[in-house]
Protein backbone atom coordinates (compact mmCIF):
# COMPACT_ATOMS: atom_id res chain seq x y z
CA UNK A 1 0.00 0.00 0.00
CA UNK A 2 2.65 2.44 0.84
CA UNK A 3 4.88 1.21 -1.65
CA UNK A 4 1.55 1.88 -4.17
CA UNK A 5 1.47 5.36 -3.04
CA UNK A 6 4.47 6.46 -3.32
CA UNK A 7 4.59 5.01 -6.72
CA UNK A 8 1.30 7.32 -7.68
CA UNK A 9 2.45 10.59 -5.79
CA UNK A 10 6.58 10.65 -7.13
CA UNK A 11 7.35 13.66 -8.90
CA UNK A 12 10.01 13.41 -11.41
CA UNK A 13 12.08 16.24 -12.37
CA UNK A 14 10.65 16.26 -15.86
CA UNK A 15 7.21 17.25 -13.79
CA UNK A 16 9.22 20.54 -13.01
CA UNK A 17 11.06 21.08 -16.25
CA UNK A 18 7.13 20.83 -17.74
CA UNK A 19 5.95 22.92 -15.22
CA UNK A 20 8.90 26.14 -15.17
CA UNK A 21 8.78 25.72 -18.56
CA UNK A 22 4.49 26.29 -18.95
CA UNK A 23 4.98 29.33 -16.05
CA UNK A 24 7.53 30.74 -17.98
CA UNK A 25 5.13 30.47 -20.90
CA UNK A 26 2.66 32.44 -18.93
CA UNK A 27 5.19 34.86 -17.47
CA UNK A 28 7.11 35.73 -20.61
CA UNK A 29 4.57 38.21 -22.39
CA UNK A 30 3.77 40.11 -19.18
CA UNK A 31 6.97 40.20 -18.62
CA UNK A 32 8.34 41.14 -22.19
CA UNK A 33 5.47 44.13 -21.54
CA UNK A 34 7.69 45.47 -18.79
CA UNK A 35 10.56 45.49 -20.40
CA UNK A 36 9.33 47.53 -23.48
CA UNK A 37 7.67 49.93 -20.80
CA UNK A 38 11.01 50.58 -19.72
CA UNK A 39 12.50 51.25 -22.45
CA UNK A 40 12.73 53.70 -25.74
CA UNK A 41 11.92 53.36 -28.69
CA UNK A 42 15.08 53.10 -30.88
CA UNK A 43 16.32 50.35 -28.48
CA UNK A 44 13.46 48.20 -28.61
CA UNK A 45 13.75 47.98 -32.43
CA UNK A 46 17.72 46.78 -32.14
CA UNK A 47 18.54 43.45 -32.93
CA UNK A 48 18.88 41.60 -31.05
CA UNK A 49 16.05 43.14 -29.14
CA UNK A 50 16.74 44.05 -25.70
CA UNK A 51 15.89 41.31 -23.03
CA UNK A 52 16.16 43.35 -20.05
CA UNK A 53 14.41 46.20 -18.11
CA UNK A 54 15.98 49.74 -18.52
CA UNK A 55 15.14 53.10 -16.71
CA UNK A 56 13.12 54.73 -19.72
CA UNK A 57 9.71 53.83 -17.49
CA UNK A 58 9.15 57.45 -16.31
CA UNK A 59 9.99 59.31 -19.49
CA UNK A 60 6.94 56.40 -21.05
CA UNK A 61 4.52 56.76 -18.36
CA UNK A 62 5.08 60.90 -18.92
CA UNK A 63 4.32 60.64 -22.50
CA UNK A 64 1.00 58.29 -22.02
CA UNK A 65 -0.26 60.97 -19.66
CA UNK A 66 0.33 63.94 -22.07
CA UNK A 67 -1.33 62.22 -24.64
CA UNK A 68 -4.28 64.27 -25.40
CA UNK A 69 -5.59 61.74 -27.42
CA UNK A 70 -6.16 58.94 -25.23
CA UNK A 71 -7.31 60.58 -21.53
CA UNK A 72 -5.18 58.33 -19.74
CA UNK A 73 -5.68 59.35 -16.44
CA UNK A 74 -9.44 60.34 -16.61
CA UNK A 75 -9.47 56.65 -17.79
CA UNK A 76 -7.98 55.36 -14.68
CA UNK A 77 -9.92 57.44 -12.60
CA UNK A 78 -12.94 56.26 -14.26
CA UNK A 79 -12.05 52.54 -14.48
CA UNK A 80 -11.61 52.91 -10.85
CA UNK A 81 -15.19 54.54 -10.40
CA UNK A 82 -16.95 51.88 -12.16
CA UNK A 83 -15.44 49.23 -10.80
CA UNK A 84 -16.01 49.85 -8.06
CA UNK A 85 -19.20 50.79 -8.00
CA UNK A 86 -20.29 48.05 -9.92
CA UNK A 87 -18.54 45.17 -7.58
CA UNK A 88 -19.75 46.70 -4.39
CA UNK A 89 -23.51 46.32 -5.88
CA UNK A 90 -22.85 42.51 -7.09
CA UNK A 91 -21.74 41.69 -3.89
CA UNK A 92 -24.54 43.33 -1.76
CA UNK A 93 -27.18 42.27 -4.31
CA UNK A 94 -25.72 38.53 -5.24
CA UNK A 95 -24.96 37.90 -1.30
CA UNK A 96 -28.45 39.27 -0.70
CA UNK A 97 -30.40 37.29 -3.36
CA UNK A 98 -28.04 34.34 -2.97
CA UNK A 99 -29.51 33.77 0.99
CA UNK A 100 -33.03 33.88 -0.43
CA UNK A 101 -32.55 31.23 -2.49
CA UNK A 102 -30.55 29.40 -0.29
CA UNK A 103 -32.72 29.35 3.07
CA UNK A 104 -35.54 31.36 2.93
CA UNK A 105 -39.31 29.65 1.64
CA UNK A 106 -41.21 31.50 -0.89
CA UNK A 107 -43.39 30.49 -3.72
CA UNK A 108 -42.03 30.23 -7.47
CA UNK A 109 -38.14 29.53 -5.70
CA UNK A 110 -37.18 26.64 -8.11
CA UNK A 111 -38.75 28.26 -11.24
CA UNK A 112 -37.00 31.47 -10.33
CA UNK A 113 -33.45 30.18 -9.27
CA UNK A 114 -33.54 28.47 -13.02
CA UNK A 115 -34.15 31.55 -14.62
CA UNK A 116 -31.10 33.05 -13.18
CA UNK A 117 -29.41 30.19 -14.41
CA UNK A 118 -30.30 30.61 -17.94
CA UNK A 119 -29.46 34.35 -17.99
CA UNK A 120 -26.09 33.13 -17.40
CA UNK A 121 -25.89 31.23 -21.20
CA UNK A 122 -26.63 34.66 -22.51
CA UNK A 123 -23.88 36.29 -24.99
CA UNK A 124 -23.38 39.76 -24.02
CA UNK A 125 -22.78 40.35 -28.32
CA UNK A 126 -26.09 39.36 -28.83
CA UNK A 127 -27.42 42.50 -27.11
CA UNK A 128 -24.88 44.86 -27.97
CA UNK A 129 -27.37 47.11 -30.60
CA UNK A 130 -30.63 47.87 -28.79
CA UNK A 131 -28.53 48.20 -25.71
CA UNK A 132 -27.04 51.12 -27.17
CA UNK A 133 -30.29 52.42 -28.92
CA UNK A 134 -31.82 52.04 -25.31
CA UNK A 135 -28.46 54.07 -24.26
CA UNK A 136 -28.94 56.66 -26.66
CA UNK A 137 -33.05 56.74 -26.57
CA UNK A 138 -32.56 58.10 -22.47
CA UNK A 139 -28.84 60.27 -23.28
CA UNK A 140 -26.83 57.93 -21.39
CA UNK A 141 -24.79 57.04 -24.46
CA UNK A 142 -21.19 58.57 -23.71
CA UNK A 143 -21.70 58.43 -20.20
CA UNK A 144 -20.30 56.46 -17.15
CA UNK A 145 -23.95 55.43 -16.26
CA UNK A 146 -23.86 53.29 -18.90
CA UNK A 147 -21.20 51.62 -18.50
CA UNK A 148 -22.28 50.77 -14.54
CA UNK A 149 -26.25 50.73 -14.07
CA UNK A 150 -26.83 47.15 -16.79
CA UNK A 151 -23.96 45.45 -14.47
CA UNK A 152 -25.20 46.39 -11.08
CA UNK A 153 -26.57 42.41 -11.05
CA UNK A 154 -25.37 39.53 -11.76
CA UNK A 155 -26.53 36.06 -12.30
CA UNK A 156 -23.30 33.81 -12.20
CA UNK A 157 -22.73 36.08 -8.30
CA UNK A 158 -26.37 35.35 -7.40
CA UNK A 159 -25.79 31.84 -8.51
CA UNK A 160 -22.20 31.38 -6.55
CA UNK A 161 -23.38 33.08 -3.53
CA UNK A 162 -26.84 30.57 -3.44
CA UNK A 163 -24.59 27.41 -3.22
CA UNK A 164 -22.06 29.13 -0.83
CA UNK A 165 -24.85 29.71 1.52
CA UNK A 166 -26.83 26.50 1.13
CA UNK A 167 -24.07 24.80 2.54
CA UNK A 168 -21.98 27.18 4.76
CA UNK A 169 -25.62 28.21 6.12
CA UNK A 170 -27.37 25.96 8.90
CA UNK A 171 -31.24 26.22 8.80
CA UNK A 172 -31.03 26.41 12.75
CA UNK A 173 -28.99 29.22 12.90
CA UNK A 174 -31.28 31.67 10.61
CA UNK A 175 -34.30 30.23 12.98
CA UNK A 176 -32.26 30.88 15.97
CA UNK A 177 -31.51 34.74 14.89
CA UNK A 178 -35.74 34.67 13.69
CA UNK A 179 -36.82 33.55 17.59
CA UNK A 180 -34.69 36.30 18.55
CA UNK A 181 -36.77 38.84 16.76
CA UNK A 182 -34.60 39.82 13.87
CA UNK A 183 -36.09 41.11 10.55
CA UNK A 184 -35.19 39.22 7.79
CA UNK A 185 -32.98 41.96 6.43
CA UNK A 186 -31.42 42.24 10.16
CA UNK A 187 -30.08 38.42 9.97
CA UNK A 188 -29.00 38.70 6.20
CA UNK A 189 -26.78 41.36 7.62
CA UNK A 190 -26.28 40.45 11.24
CA UNK A 191 -25.88 36.86 10.70
CA UNK A 192 -25.34 35.43 7.19
CA UNK A 193 -23.20 37.94 5.79
CA UNK A 194 -20.60 37.55 8.31
CA UNK A 195 -20.62 33.66 7.30
CA UNK A 196 -20.34 34.48 3.16
CA UNK A 197 -17.79 36.82 3.61
CA UNK A 198 -14.63 34.45 2.11
CA UNK A 199 -16.91 33.47 -0.90
CA UNK A 200 -18.39 37.12 -1.22
CA UNK A 201 -15.23 38.26 -1.40
CA UNK A 202 -14.21 36.40 -3.90
CA UNK A 203 -17.15 37.16 -5.87
CA UNK A 204 -15.87 41.09 -5.50
CA UNK A 205 -12.27 40.21 -6.84
CA UNK A 206 -13.26 38.58 -9.75
CA UNK A 207 -16.36 41.22 -10.33
CA UNK A 208 -13.46 43.54 -10.23
CA UNK A 209 -11.21 42.47 -12.44
CA UNK A 210 -13.66 41.66 -15.11
CA UNK A 211 -15.13 45.08 -14.77
CA UNK A 212 -11.61 46.31 -15.10
CA UNK A 213 -11.29 44.29 -18.04
CA UNK A 214 -14.44 44.82 -20.08
CA UNK A 215 -13.74 45.92 -23.49
CA UNK A 216 -16.49 45.47 -26.31
CA UNK A 217 -19.27 47.54 -24.44
CA UNK A 218 -17.42 50.54 -23.64
CA UNK A 219 -15.95 50.79 -26.64
CA UNK A 220 -19.29 50.48 -28.56
CA UNK A 221 -20.93 53.02 -26.11
CA UNK A 222 -18.31 55.44 -24.70
CA UNK A 223 -15.85 58.00 -26.40
CA UNK A 224 -13.18 59.63 -26.20
CA UNK A 225 -13.88 62.18 -23.67
CA UNK A 226 -15.39 59.87 -20.90
CA UNK A 227 -13.32 56.42 -21.51
CA UNK A 228 -12.13 53.82 -19.03
CA UNK A 229 -9.01 52.59 -18.78
CA UNK A 230 -9.23 49.64 -21.90
CA UNK A 231 -10.90 52.58 -24.01
CA UNK A 232 -8.04 54.66 -23.53
CA UNK A 233 -5.52 51.64 -23.82
CA UNK A 234 -7.26 50.35 -27.82
CA UNK A 235 -6.70 54.16 -28.28
CA UNK A 236 -3.40 54.97 -27.56
CA UNK A 237 -2.51 51.66 -28.97
CA UNK A 238 -4.49 52.01 -32.48
CA UNK A 239 -3.27 55.33 -33.23
CA UNK A 240 0.29 55.59 -32.14
CA UNK A 241 0.96 51.51 -33.01
CA UNK A 242 4.45 52.25 -33.75
CA UNK A 243 5.32 54.17 -30.38
CA UNK A 244 5.82 50.70 -28.95
CA UNK A 245 7.47 52.41 -25.95
CA UNK A 246 4.71 54.48 -24.74
CA UNK A 247 1.59 52.05 -25.72
CA UNK A 248 3.50 49.60 -23.60
CA UNK A 249 3.78 51.93 -20.72
CA UNK A 250 -0.19 52.41 -21.02
CA UNK A 251 -0.72 48.62 -21.30
CA UNK A 252 1.61 48.24 -17.58
CA UNK A 253 -0.04 50.88 -16.22
CA UNK A 254 -3.16 49.47 -16.56
CA UNK A 255 -2.27 46.28 -15.59
CA UNK A 256 -0.37 46.80 -12.60
CA UNK A 257 -3.53 47.05 -10.26
CA UNK A 258 -4.56 44.03 -11.47
CA UNK A 259 -1.43 42.46 -11.21
CA UNK A 260 -1.18 44.26 -7.53
CA UNK A 261 -4.85 42.54 -6.54
CA UNK A 262 -3.72 39.11 -8.14
CA UNK A 263 -0.44 38.91 -6.12
CA UNK A 264 -2.31 40.09 -2.66
CA UNK A 265 -5.63 37.55 -3.77
CA UNK A 266 -3.94 35.00 -5.89
CA UNK A 267 -4.84 31.85 -3.82
CA UNK A 268 -8.45 33.27 -3.10
CA UNK A 269 -9.23 33.60 -6.41
CA UNK A 270 -7.82 30.26 -7.55
CA UNK A 271 -9.93 28.62 -4.68
CA UNK A 272 -12.83 30.41 -6.24
CA UNK A 273 -12.27 29.39 -9.62
CA UNK A 274 -11.74 25.21 -8.52
CA UNK A 275 -14.53 25.95 -6.45
CA UNK A 276 -16.74 26.88 -8.96
CA UNK A 277 -15.73 23.83 -11.13
CA UNK A 278 -16.50 21.32 -8.52
CA UNK A 279 -20.12 22.16 -8.22
CA UNK A 280 -21.50 22.99 -11.81
CA UNK B 1 -57.07 39.90 40.92
CA UNK B 2 -59.71 41.01 38.21
CA UNK B 3 -56.83 43.17 36.44
CA UNK B 4 -54.81 40.23 36.40
CA UNK B 5 -57.15 37.66 35.22
CA UNK B 6 -57.87 40.13 32.33
CA UNK B 7 -54.50 40.35 31.52
CA UNK B 8 -53.81 36.52 31.51
CA UNK B 9 -57.20 36.65 28.97
CA UNK B 10 -56.07 39.02 27.08
CA UNK B 11 -52.27 36.73 26.76
CA UNK B 12 -54.26 34.07 26.23
CA UNK B 13 -56.50 35.22 23.24
CA UNK B 14 -53.11 36.83 21.29
CA UNK B 15 -51.73 33.01 21.76
CA UNK B 16 -54.93 31.91 19.87
CA UNK B 17 -54.27 34.23 17.23
CA UNK B 18 -58.02 36.15 18.03
CA UNK B 19 -56.48 39.09 17.53
CA UNK B 20 -53.28 39.58 16.19
CA UNK B 21 -51.17 42.63 17.45
CA UNK B 22 -49.15 44.75 14.81
CA UNK B 23 -45.75 43.76 15.69
CA UNK B 24 -46.47 39.96 14.86
CA UNK B 25 -48.56 40.74 11.86
CA UNK B 26 -45.57 43.17 10.67
CA UNK B 27 -43.28 40.18 11.29
CA UNK B 28 -45.58 37.66 9.01
CA UNK B 29 -45.02 40.16 6.40
CA UNK B 30 -41.32 40.67 6.52
CA UNK B 31 -41.59 36.37 6.38
CA UNK B 32 -44.13 36.51 3.51
CA UNK B 33 -42.43 39.45 1.44
CA UNK B 34 -38.72 39.94 2.16
CA UNK B 35 -37.20 37.06 -0.05
CA UNK B 36 -39.55 38.93 -3.36
CA UNK B 37 -37.41 42.14 -2.12
CA UNK B 38 -34.83 40.42 -1.73
CA UNK B 39 -34.52 39.21 -4.97
CA UNK B 40 -36.60 41.73 -6.84
CA UNK B 41 -33.42 43.79 -7.69
CA UNK B 42 -31.59 40.89 -10.26
CA UNK B 43 -34.97 40.21 -12.06
CA UNK B 44 -35.98 44.70 -12.29
CA UNK B 45 -32.32 45.16 -14.05
CA UNK B 46 -31.89 41.95 -15.95
CA UNK B 47 -35.67 42.58 -17.61
CA UNK B 48 -34.75 46.14 -18.35
CA UNK B 49 -30.39 45.48 -19.03
CA UNK B 50 -30.74 41.60 -20.20
CA UNK B 51 -34.11 40.36 -21.59
CA UNK B 52 -35.31 43.47 -22.69
CA UNK B 53 -31.99 44.10 -25.70
CA UNK B 54 -32.32 40.54 -26.01
CA UNK B 55 -35.55 40.35 -27.51
CA UNK B 56 -35.17 43.44 -28.78
CA UNK B 57 -32.83 42.22 -30.92
CA UNK B 58 -34.84 39.64 -32.77
CA UNK B 59 -37.39 42.83 -33.40
CA UNK B 60 -34.50 45.01 -35.00
CA UNK B 61 -33.77 42.37 -37.14
CA UNK B 62 -36.91 42.56 -38.62
CA UNK B 63 -36.78 45.74 -39.68
CA UNK B 64 -35.12 47.66 -42.80
CA UNK B 65 -33.55 50.22 -39.71
CA UNK B 66 -30.73 52.55 -40.34
CA UNK B 67 -30.57 55.75 -37.98
CA UNK B 68 -31.87 55.32 -34.64
CA UNK B 69 -35.66 55.81 -35.02
CA UNK B 70 -36.08 55.43 -38.67
CA UNK B 71 -37.50 51.83 -40.14
CA UNK B 72 -39.35 49.84 -42.19
CA UNK B 73 -40.96 46.32 -41.38
CA UNK B 74 -39.14 43.83 -43.77
CA UNK B 75 -39.99 40.35 -42.12
CA UNK B 76 -36.84 38.16 -43.21
CA UNK B 77 -35.36 39.53 -45.62
CA UNK B 78 -31.99 40.57 -43.60
CA UNK B 79 -31.18 36.92 -42.80
CA UNK B 80 -31.96 35.88 -46.64
CA UNK B 81 -30.15 38.42 -47.57
CA UNK B 82 -27.60 37.70 -44.87
CA UNK B 83 -27.37 34.10 -46.21
CA UNK B 84 -26.14 35.40 -49.81
CA UNK B 85 -23.74 37.54 -48.30
CA UNK B 86 -19.86 36.58 -49.36
CA UNK B 87 -18.65 38.80 -46.33
CA UNK B 88 -20.86 37.46 -43.70
CA UNK B 89 -19.37 33.24 -44.99
CA UNK B 90 -16.26 35.06 -44.88
CA UNK B 91 -16.09 36.02 -41.10
CA UNK B 92 -18.14 32.99 -40.21
CA UNK B 93 -15.29 31.04 -41.98
CA UNK B 94 -12.75 33.09 -39.91
CA UNK B 95 -14.63 32.67 -36.88
CA UNK B 96 -14.96 28.98 -37.01
CA UNK B 97 -11.51 28.52 -38.09
CA UNK B 98 -9.66 30.30 -35.34
CA UNK B 99 -12.15 29.07 -32.71
CA UNK B 100 -11.43 25.46 -33.75
CA UNK B 101 -7.38 26.19 -33.97
CA UNK B 102 -7.82 27.92 -30.38
CA UNK B 103 -10.10 25.93 -28.67
CA UNK B 104 -8.39 21.83 -29.63
CA UNK B 105 -5.26 22.81 -28.67
CA UNK B 106 -6.03 24.66 -25.44
CA UNK B 107 -8.20 21.94 -23.82
CA UNK B 108 -5.77 19.06 -24.43
CA UNK B 109 -2.94 21.64 -23.10
CA UNK B 110 -5.18 22.66 -20.00
CA UNK B 111 -5.36 18.87 -19.43
CA UNK B 112 -1.81 17.98 -19.76
CA UNK B 113 -1.51 21.08 -17.07
CA UNK B 114 -3.88 20.08 -14.93
CA UNK B 115 -2.22 16.43 -14.45
CA UNK B 116 0.77 17.93 -14.00
CA UNK B 117 -0.42 20.04 -10.86
CA UNK B 118 -2.50 17.22 -8.92
CA UNK B 119 0.68 15.59 -8.46
CA UNK B 120 2.50 16.18 -5.29
CA UNK B 121 4.96 19.19 -5.74
CA UNK B 122 6.52 21.85 -4.42
CA UNK B 123 5.24 25.64 -4.50
CA UNK B 124 1.99 24.28 -5.31
CA UNK B 125 0.80 28.24 -5.07
CA UNK B 126 3.50 29.90 -7.42
CA UNK B 127 2.72 27.06 -10.02
CA UNK B 128 -0.99 27.61 -9.74
CA UNK B 129 -0.31 31.26 -10.14
CA UNK B 130 1.89 31.27 -13.06
CA UNK B 131 -0.84 29.51 -14.93
CA UNK B 132 -3.81 31.44 -14.11
CA UNK B 133 -1.48 35.07 -14.65
CA UNK B 134 -2.16 35.52 -18.40
CA UNK B 135 -6.21 34.98 -17.51
CA UNK B 136 -5.79 38.44 -15.24
CA UNK B 137 -4.38 40.42 -17.92
CA UNK B 138 -6.63 42.23 -19.86
CA UNK B 139 -7.87 41.34 -23.52
CA UNK B 140 -7.06 44.62 -24.67
CA UNK B 141 -3.87 44.40 -23.28
CA UNK B 142 -2.92 40.99 -24.57
CA UNK B 143 -3.95 42.48 -27.89
CA UNK B 144 -1.51 44.95 -28.15
CA UNK B 145 0.95 43.08 -26.03
CA UNK B 146 0.80 39.62 -28.86
CA UNK B 147 0.23 42.58 -31.74
CA UNK B 148 4.03 43.66 -31.06
CA UNK B 149 5.50 39.85 -31.12
CA UNK B 150 3.63 39.13 -34.18
CA UNK B 151 4.91 42.41 -35.94
CA UNK B 152 6.73 42.26 -39.34
CA UNK B 153 9.37 43.84 -39.22
CA UNK B 154 10.20 44.39 -35.23
CA UNK B 155 8.28 41.36 -33.89
CA UNK B 156 10.19 39.08 -31.38
CA UNK B 157 8.51 36.24 -33.06
CA UNK B 158 10.07 36.88 -36.51
CA UNK B 159 13.47 37.68 -35.00
CA UNK B 160 13.36 34.25 -33.65
CA UNK B 161 12.34 32.42 -36.55
CA UNK B 162 14.96 34.60 -38.52
CA UNK B 163 17.47 33.35 -36.34
CA UNK B 164 16.84 29.84 -37.44
CA UNK B 165 17.24 30.88 -40.61
CA UNK B 166 13.48 30.56 -41.89
CA UNK B 167 11.98 33.47 -43.32
CA UNK B 168 9.97 36.34 -41.58
CA UNK B 169 6.17 35.77 -41.95
CA UNK B 170 3.95 38.76 -42.32
CA UNK B 171 1.85 37.58 -39.72
CA UNK B 172 -1.65 39.92 -40.41
CA UNK B 173 -1.00 39.57 -44.42
CA UNK B 174 -2.09 35.90 -44.92
CA UNK B 175 -5.14 33.95 -43.05
CA UNK B 176 -3.28 31.11 -42.20
CA UNK B 177 -0.75 33.34 -40.31
CA UNK B 178 -3.49 35.62 -38.63
CA UNK B 179 -5.67 32.51 -37.54
CA UNK B 180 -2.58 31.33 -35.68
CA UNK B 181 -1.17 34.47 -33.97
CA UNK B 182 -4.65 35.03 -32.96
CA UNK B 183 -5.43 31.30 -31.88
CA UNK B 184 -1.70 31.69 -29.79
CA UNK B 185 -3.60 35.15 -28.14
CA UNK B 186 -6.95 33.08 -27.15
CA UNK B 187 -4.49 29.88 -25.77
CA UNK B 188 -2.03 31.94 -23.69
CA UNK B 189 -4.80 33.60 -21.97
CA UNK B 190 -7.61 31.01 -21.82
CA UNK B 191 -5.38 27.49 -21.01
CA UNK B 192 -4.68 28.36 -17.31
CA UNK B 193 -8.07 29.21 -16.36
CA UNK B 194 -9.57 25.77 -18.01
CA UNK B 195 -6.44 24.15 -16.22
CA UNK B 196 -7.58 25.20 -12.44
CA UNK B 197 -11.05 24.34 -13.71
CA UNK B 198 -9.85 20.93 -14.40
CA UNK B 199 -7.98 20.30 -11.81
CA UNK B 200 -10.30 21.32 -9.26
CA UNK B 201 -12.48 18.37 -10.53
CA UNK B 202 -9.83 16.53 -10.63
CA UNK B 203 -9.06 16.66 -6.86
CA UNK B 204 -12.48 15.82 -6.06
CA UNK B 205 -11.72 12.36 -7.83
CA UNK B 206 -11.01 9.92 -4.91
CA UNK B 207 -7.53 8.44 -4.51
CA UNK B 208 -8.20 5.48 -3.38
CA UNK B 209 -9.61 4.60 -6.95
CA UNK B 210 -5.72 5.36 -8.42
CA UNK B 211 -4.53 3.37 -5.83
CA UNK B 212 -6.16 0.17 -6.22
CA UNK B 213 -5.55 1.19 -10.13
CA UNK B 214 -1.84 1.25 -9.71
CA UNK B 215 -1.78 -1.86 -7.30
CA UNK B 216 -3.55 -3.57 -9.94
CA UNK B 217 -0.45 -2.64 -11.84
CA UNK B 218 -2.06 0.00 -14.49
CA UNK B 219 0.78 2.46 -15.24
CA UNK B 220 0.41 6.35 -14.93
CA UNK B 221 -0.55 7.39 -18.60
CA UNK B 222 -3.75 3.92 -18.48
CA UNK B 223 -5.13 5.69 -15.22
CA UNK B 224 -4.79 9.17 -16.83
CA UNK B 225 -7.27 7.98 -19.57
CA UNK B 226 -9.22 5.09 -17.62
CA UNK B 227 -10.13 6.78 -14.40
CA UNK B 228 -9.14 10.76 -15.00
CA UNK B 229 -10.15 11.42 -18.08
CA UNK B 230 -14.02 9.84 -17.68
CA UNK B 231 -14.70 10.99 -14.16
CA UNK B 232 -13.69 14.67 -15.54
CA UNK B 233 -16.37 14.23 -18.38
CA UNK B 234 -18.90 16.82 -17.24
CA UNK B 235 -16.42 19.11 -16.04
CA UNK B 236 -14.85 18.86 -19.93
CA UNK B 237 -18.19 19.30 -21.23
CA UNK B 238 -18.59 22.16 -19.18
CA UNK B 239 -14.93 23.85 -20.09
CA UNK B 240 -15.62 22.90 -24.15
CA UNK B 241 -19.21 24.84 -24.05
CA UNK B 242 -17.74 27.68 -22.28
CA UNK B 243 -15.23 27.78 -24.94
CA UNK B 244 -17.85 27.99 -27.63
CA UNK B 245 -19.49 30.60 -26.34
CA UNK B 246 -16.54 32.83 -25.56
CA UNK B 247 -14.16 31.93 -28.95
CA UNK B 248 -17.51 32.50 -31.58
CA UNK B 249 -17.85 35.96 -30.08
CA UNK B 250 -14.16 36.63 -30.67
CA UNK B 251 -13.77 40.16 -30.87
CA UNK B 252 -11.30 41.73 -29.03
CA UNK B 253 -7.78 40.31 -30.02
CA UNK B 254 -8.53 40.69 -33.56
CA UNK B 255 -9.74 44.05 -33.82
CA UNK B 256 -6.51 44.97 -31.62
CA UNK B 257 -4.16 42.85 -33.86
CA UNK B 258 -5.59 44.65 -36.75
CA UNK B 259 -4.94 47.87 -35.38
CA UNK B 260 -8.17 48.70 -33.81
CA UNK B 261 -9.81 48.36 -37.35
CA UNK B 262 -13.29 46.19 -38.40
CA UNK B 263 -12.17 44.65 -41.57
CA UNK B 264 -9.69 42.60 -40.28
CA UNK B 265 -6.78 42.74 -42.55
CA UNK B 266 -6.83 44.06 -46.04
CA UNK B 267 -9.02 41.10 -47.51
CA UNK B 268 -10.80 40.67 -44.47
CA UNK B 269 -8.65 37.23 -43.69
CA UNK B 270 -9.55 37.81 -39.60
CA UNK B 271 -12.97 39.61 -39.69
CA UNK B 272 -15.03 37.80 -37.11
CA UNK B 273 -18.22 37.66 -36.95
CA UNK B 274 -18.72 39.88 -34.06
CA UNK B 275 -16.64 42.50 -35.93
CA UNK B 276 -19.10 42.14 -38.69
CA UNK B 277 -21.85 43.00 -36.82
CA UNK B 278 -19.74 45.67 -35.05
CA UNK B 279 -19.18 47.04 -38.25
CA UNK B 280 -22.30 47.03 -39.78
CA UNK B 281 -24.40 48.11 -36.99
CA UNK B 282 -21.86 50.89 -35.64
CA UNK B 283 -20.11 51.94 -38.76
CA UNK B 284 -21.98 51.40 -41.39
CA UNK B 285 -25.36 52.05 -39.05
CA UNK B 286 -27.48 49.16 -40.39
CA UNK B 287 -28.59 47.84 -37.03
CA UNK B 288 -31.50 45.73 -38.68
CA UNK B 289 -28.73 43.78 -40.69
CA UNK B 290 -26.27 43.83 -37.40
CA UNK B 291 -29.14 42.56 -35.61
CA UNK B 292 -29.51 39.56 -38.06
CA UNK B 293 -26.56 38.70 -37.67
CA UNK B 294 -26.62 39.03 -33.70
CA UNK B 295 -29.60 36.19 -33.41
CA UNK B 296 -27.51 34.08 -36.34
CA UNK B 297 -24.24 34.30 -34.24
CA UNK B 298 -26.70 33.05 -30.83
CA UNK B 299 -28.02 30.31 -32.53
CA UNK B 300 -24.66 29.03 -33.98
CA UNK B 301 -23.66 29.00 -30.55
CA UNK B 302 -26.63 27.25 -29.62
CA UNK B 303 -26.00 24.72 -32.08
CA UNK B 304 -22.32 23.90 -31.49
CA UNK B 305 -23.05 23.57 -28.02
CA UNK B 306 -25.51 21.01 -28.46
CA UNK B 307 -22.60 19.29 -31.46
CA UNK B 308 -20.36 19.73 -28.69
CA UNK B 309 -22.32 18.52 -25.99
CA UNK B 310 -23.39 15.15 -27.56
CA UNK B 311 -19.39 14.62 -29.48
CA UNK B 312 -18.58 14.59 -26.08
CA UNK B 313 -20.97 12.51 -24.73
CA UNK B 314 -20.29 9.91 -27.55
CA UNK B 315 -16.55 10.30 -26.79
CA UNK B 316 -16.13 9.74 -23.47
CA UNK B 317 -18.58 7.07 -23.27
Amino acid sequence: MKAASVRLWRTSPLTYLALVVGCLTSLFPIYWMFVVATRSNDVINDVPPPLLPGGEFGANVGRVFANEHAAFAYGLVNSLVVSSVVTLSVVFFSTLAGFAFAKLRFRGRNGLLLVIVGTMMVPVQLGLIPLYMLMVKIGWNGTLQAVIVPFLVSGFGVFMMRQYAAEAISDELVEAARVDGCSTFRIYWNVVLPVLRPAAAVLGLLTFMQTWNEFIWPYAVLDANTPTVQLSLSLLATAYYTDYAQVFAATALATLPLLAVFILFGRQIIGGIMEGAIKS
Amino acid sequence: MTSSSVIRSSAAARAAGDRVPWRSRLTRADVKFAPYFFIAPFFVLFAIFGAFPLVYTGWVSLHDWHLIGEHTFVGFANYTALFADPDFWNALKNTVGIFLLATVPQLLMALAVANLLNRKIRARTFFRMGVLIPNVTSVAAVGIVFGQLFARDVGLVNYLITTFGLDAVDWQANTWSSWIAIAVMVDWRWTGYNTLILLGAMQAIPKDLYESASLDGAAPWQQFWRITVPLLRPTLVFTVIISTIGGLQLFTEPVIFGNGKMLGGTLGQFQTVTMYMYETAFQRFQYGYGAAIAWSLFGLIVVFSLVNLLLIRRAAR
